[in-house]
């Protein structure tokens, strides 16, 4: 017998993955996002490779140079400078570093926590279920950005606050979904047929049920990425986020603010790389769901 | 529908008071002893410090200091403004109808636009225009609206100078506040250039603070036309012999609408934290611009209070939200 690519059998990984890809590429958004998404990625990653400049660098006789298709733009200044001779490209280069590493890890620790709380309050109902769904309807009463302040302020302004901060904002989310997806799933026959092989506590819920309420989970991850995106920018912009001179992009908004009149460009390129790596990402967030979730589907 | 009503209202309490806890919790987690803070970098002399210590409750136990707070909150006493000493409640109280305006005319906007958006990218699914609606409240969806706001400022303040860049009204105008709302205001005091002035001021942040809720409305008017529009009733409305117009208007919009109610409603949580950015940028003097000003003034007293209070509006709002739909949609109730 010769190796020919074979269809894989129904029900093995690799056809789930190939009907998972097969679906998540029907969508021609989807993969734009995608390949967008990957190549931030990679250019965060080799960002010193990458940028042209030192992102801290002040070019003393380079202020407010506008971008290289102005008259007076330059080669060695793509995207111009800012008002104290920064080149503004390099400063997105690395700030996507910034913007993508704290997003993640938003979503690392809010997915992490969300998914404990929800499973034990799923799991045991009773009074761990009504202390749990309480608080978080608490920290749902207060709009998200508002309380990220708030939270900010306690915790004195500064990356790791805003990142905490806007982590406990996306709790909830992931909260309620783990528990309605483990009422969903838990009298179902395999959790039932595990319980009665002696599967404990732990086992029952992060090996048995977990793993079938993944989908939803995965699609509120790409939400949760790009909002914490947004709101991480909106805190830099607020002053309450990443500081200056980090080049965060909501931070250089920031600073280019006043600016506005006279340099376009130093206010332009920040907010159109926080838009498009928003956006893709909300593409590739819909692919994913048509694809994982077939009860969320498009219609 | 009235026990359905006390259901709803029952399970607001303990969430208020977990609301009450946190915004308690807030001055007393700060980094640093509050009074210290509050007195600055000035200092502050060993007598005033006692005094001030017992003025404001902290050398009492917690739970007393507590119940102090929810017994002035119920009498609607939130302390004192450290920078303007005026009560609290007063401060929010004259912010409020600034922000409302801008939000009412921020959702009226999104919903007049979004609406019929929605519509025709249903009916006309998987054509240029429902991928053009789509694309375009996608993108709207992700806009970082603080930029959005810049944008549009450079473009029409700026460049164009068509819009103010900042404020209510122009300087040109005073008019005596009766409702807080500027374009009732003036209108009730027959001033048509005051009137035109507000709503002038009104466009840009209403654009910009509209934008998210806009998209979102499209898109869920979208969605929930399509699922109306695979039912049996909608087909034999159209068996029936009924115009297209007919049966997208009267036997799906309406059907399809209930969805959409609740999303605009939902909207309002996302109105008030848009409004703390939109007022920011366009120095627009509501409760979004002012809690920020608290936050960065470190006045810890407005700061709390501002957080009960908005989070209450939140909460009514939903439980407001949540009873339309009870009454919309009777499966609900049970």
């Amino acid at each position: 017998m010769t190796a020919i690519s074979t269809p894989a059998a129904p029900g093995t990984l690799r056809y789930q993955l190939a009907s998972f890809w097969s679906d998540f590429s029907a969508s021609r958004g989807a993969l734009v996002g995608l390949i967008f998404i990957i190549f931030i990625l990679l250019v965060a990653l080799f960002a010193p490779w990458v940028a042209p400049h030192d992102p801290a660098m002040q070019d003393r006789s380079a202020l407010l140079i506008p971008p290289v298709w102005h008259a007076e733009g330059s080669w060695s200044y793509l995207l111009g400078t800012d008002a104290v001779g920064r080149d503004v490209l390099s400063r997105l280069i690395y700030g996507a570093r910034y913007s993508l590493s704290i997003s993640a890890m938003v979503v690392v620790i809010s997915m992490g926590v969300g998914i404990f709380l929800g499973l034990l309050a799923g799991y045991f109902r009773g009074w761990v279920e009504t202390v749990i769904t309480r608080v978080m309807d608490v920290v749902l009463a207060f709009p998200s950005l508002l309380l990220a302040l708030g939270l900010v302020a306690i915790l004195s302004p500064g990356l790791t606050s805003a990142m905490i901060a806007i982590a406990m904002v996306q709790l909830p989310y992931f909260v309620r979904l783990t528990r309605a997806a483990v009422i969903g799933e838990k009298d179902r026959e395999y959790v039932i047929a595990s319980r009665l092989s002696g599967a404990g506590h732990l086992r029952l819920m992060f090996n048995t049920l977990l793993p079938n309420c993944m989908a939803p989970l995965i699609v509120q991850a790409t939400l949760s990425f790009s909002t914490a995106i947004l709101d991480i920018a909106a805190l830099g912009f607020l002053g309450m986020g990443v500081q200056p001179p980090t080049p965060e992009w909501g931070a250089m908004l920031a600073n280019a603010r006043e600016f506005m009149g006279s340099a376009y460009w130093a206010v332009t390129f920040p907010g159109l790389i926080i838009l498009l790596t928003v956006l893709m990402i909300n593409l590739m967030g819909d692919g994913l769901r048509d694809a994982l979730d077939p009860k969320m589907k498009r219609s | 529908m009235f026990k359905f009503f006390l259901v709803k209202l029952s399970q607001l309490v303990p969430t208020f008071i977990g609301v009450t806890i946190v915004a308690f919790s807030f001055i007393r987690l700060l980094p640093g002893d509050p009074i210290l803070l509050m007195a600055g970098e000035r200092g502050i002399s060993a007598e005033r410090y006692a005094q001030l210590k017992s003025q404001m409750g902290f050398d009492r136990s917690l739970v007393v200091q507590y119940f102090d707070f929810l017994k002035g909150l119920l009498h609607g006493d939130l302390g004192n403004s450290l920078v303007t000493h005026a009560p609290v409640m007063n401060e929010f109280l004259s912010r409020f109808p600034a922000t409302l305006e801008l939000s009412l005319f921020a959702l009226t906007f999104a919903v007049i636009i979004g609406l019929p958006a929605g519509v025709l990218a249903a009916v006309k699914r998987g054509k240029t225009l429902d991928h053009s609606i789509m694309g375009i409240s996608l993108t709207g969806y992700s806009m970082p609206i603080f930029w959005w706001g810049l944008l549009l400022i450079m473009l029409f303040s700026s460049t164009l100078g068509w819009t103010p860049v900042s404020g209510r009204i122009s300087f040109l105008y005073f008019i005596e506040p009766v409702t807080g709302f500027m374009t009732i205001d003036s209108l009730l005091a027959g001033d048509w250039g005051a009137f035109l002035s507000s709503l002038h001021h009104l466009i840009l942040p209403g654009i910009v603070l509209g934008t998210i809720p806009l998209a979102v409305i499209a898109r869920q008017t979208r969605s929930s036309m399509l699922e109306v529009l695979g039912e049996d009733y909608v087909r034999s409305a159209r068996a029936k012999g009924l115009s297209n117009f007919r049966v997208i208007m009267v036997h799906t919009l309406r059907n399809a609408l209930i969805s959409v109610v609740t999303v605009i409603g939902l909207q309002v949580g996302l109105l008030l934290a848009g409004a703390i950015l939109t007022e920011t940028i366009f120095s627009w003097p509501g409760i979004g611009k002012w809690m920020i000003d608290a936050i960065s003034r470190r006045d810890y007293p407005s700061v709390q209070g501002g957080l009960v209070l908005i989070a209450f509006i939140v909460m009514i709002v939903n439980l407001l939200v949540d009873l339309a739909y009870g009454v919309i949609n009777p499966r609900i109730r049970h």
